[in-house]
């Protein structure tokens, strides 16, 4: 039985494409047939993340549009067995992608492979709308701040009407809570939001906690998925959230102050 | 349908072979038309053959609203017809002077104005019809109410249990109850029923509106914020008062 998880947000910039290369990337590392689709038509970024942009030639709206047959767009992963790629067009817009010719790919992709991650746009409008329509599954990314949680409620209310699942009158869209960037500094000074009061507004199951960390940023400019890198914390809690969606029981990390050793005192006093 | 509303038992009252109270009834009115209609017997005979039981032996108020300004009919006749067809009345309602007179000649009370008076009693402030408040089945949801969506009942009651997101809107015709925080919009008496409130038991809402009249968050007593709250419509202001 295949999977479709949307990776979604409303919001931009909260770590979608971050996300969707370290959930697929860690499952397919568990052994699970994995493939990721950029559904940011315009704006492609996964591909560059996932570090296989110098070897794009044809992509998910080719697919659709172009008669291009899809083992002909995936690329497979060079670290990761089981992993793929389906890169979107950075030349076209939202409108290339139509409801068939999705529904004609994702059906296609169930045939093969367990995990299909979608990776969704910004926004509420078509594109987003497209990335959600046939999921099964939401992981929705939210930061630990008022506008990316009332975009992520919002997101929420979309994934119950304007799903597949919603129109036929399925069991519907299981959603889970993906908190990123967050900072525990930040939160005990009462600059975030903590995860209870996320949790309160939003009222769904979390997934994971991933703390910030700059190695983010520098694994997705080398286009490594920080979930490859041992020493990240966010790598370390994207592997716990890959856990939990295999259903095991995984605590919560870096929601807790640590006790700071001294070394690591003088080090922040230094700093 | 009987309920005592007062006992006005006193000291004294012990030794008295009775005791007065306070009670409420309901009585059926029979509205009187035209009284002078020759088959105005016949025509209440046959009504009343549709539910004997329901009408056997009960009391009647003679209500007089229409018939008010046209020279009175002989009630004691009037009353002792009816009570050959197993009706009984009691009294009357809405009558003028004249009226007045020959309902005491015929022995009966006089109720104080009741029922609806039309526009040719005008004793009162006709009062519109109260709007959609037909015992209708409340409209119950169990999800949550998220930001952007919208849920109207467009008749009767609105009950949610799970929270009403920031940016969500509920509206109903009737009472909104929300057993969960209520972070958005609520509108109801959406119909213009005034009576309407809604309950929540975490009032963090953008705005409340009942028949029209709001307030917005901004406006609303920050000692109540987050707390269970009812809230009712007075005239042309909203009253927000805490639940125990």
């Amino acid at each position: 039985m295949s999977k479709v998880i949307v990776v979604t947000s409303g919001k931009g910039g909260v770590g979608k494409t971050t996300s969707a290369a370290a959930l697929a990337t860690g499952l397919a590392q568990r052994g699970h047939r994995t493939v990721v689709i950029d559904f940011d038509v315009g704006l492609r970024n996964l591909d560059l993340i996932m570090g296989c942009e110098r070897r794009v030639v044809f992509d998910f709206v080719n697919v659709i549009n172009d008669g291009i047959r899809l083992h002909q767009a995936l690329i497979k992963d060079k670290r990761v067995e089981n992993l793929f790629i389906l890169p979107t067009s950075q030349t076209r817009d939202k409108e290339a992608l139509t409801r068939e010719g999705v529904e004609k790919v994702i059906a296609e992709l169930r045939k093969e492979f367990a995990y299909i991650i979608c990776d969704s746009p910004a926004g509420i409008e078509r594109g987003a709308q497209m990335a959600l329509y046939y999921a099964d599954e939401a992981v929705v990314v939210t930061n630990p701040e008022v506008s990316s949680v009332r975009d992520s409620d919002r997101i929420l209310g979309i994934l119950n009407s304007k799903s597949r699942r919603a129109e036929i009158g399925e069991e519907p869209i299981k959603q889970h809570l993906l908190l990123t960037r967050y900072d525990l500094d930040r939160v005990q000074r009462g600059d975030m939001l903590k995860l209870d009061d996320v949790l309160e507004i939003l009222a769904i199951p979390v997934l994971g906690v991933i703390p910030n960390d700059p190695l983010v940023l520098q694994c997705s400019n080398v286009g490594m998925p920080v979930i490859l890198e041992p020493k990240s914390k966010a790598g370390q809690a994207y592997r716990d959230a890959v856990a939990r969606m295999l259903g095991e029981q995984v605590e919560l990390r870096f929601t807790q102050p640590q006790k700071r050793g001294l070394v690591d005192w003088l080090l922040r006093r230094s700093a | 349908m009987q309920r005592e509303v007062a006992s006005t038992t006193d000291q004294t009252s012990r030794s008295l072979p009775f005791q007065v109270r306070g009670s409420l009834q309901a009585v059926l009115a029979l509205r009187l038309l035209d009284p002078e209609d020759p088959e105005f017997l016949a025509k209440l005979v046959e009504k009343i053959a549709y539910a004997p039981d329901f009408y056997r032996d009960a009391p009647i108020v003679l209500d007089l609203a229409a018939v008010t300004d046209r020279e009175p009919i002989d009630l004691l006749q009037f009353a002792e017809e009816l009570r050959r067809h197993r009706l009984v009345p009691v009294g009357v309602q809405n009558a003028g002077a004249a009226w007045l007179a020959e309902a005491e000649r015929a022995g009966l009370a006089v109720f104080a104005a009741g029922g609806r008076g039309d526009a040719a009693a005008g004793t009162r402030a006709v009062q519109p019809p109260r709007a959609s408040r037909r015992p209708t089945a409340a409209t119950v949801v169990r999800e949550p109410v998220r930001g952007g969506q919208q849920v109207v009942a467009g008749e009767g009651d609105l009950v949610v249990l799970a929270p009403v997101g920031h940016g969500a809107e509920i509206a109903a015709a009737g009472h909104i109850h929300v057993y969960a925080p209520l972070r958005g919009r609520a509108y109801a008496g959406i119909e213009g029923d005034e009576s309407a409130m809604i309950f929540c038991d975490q009032l963090d809402a953008e705005l409340v509106s009942i028949a029209g009249v709001y307030v917005v968050n901004e406006e609303i007593d920050t000692a109540l914020l987050g707390r269970r709250v009812r809230i009712s419509c007075m005239g042309d202001r909203l009253h927000l008062a805490p639940l125990p």
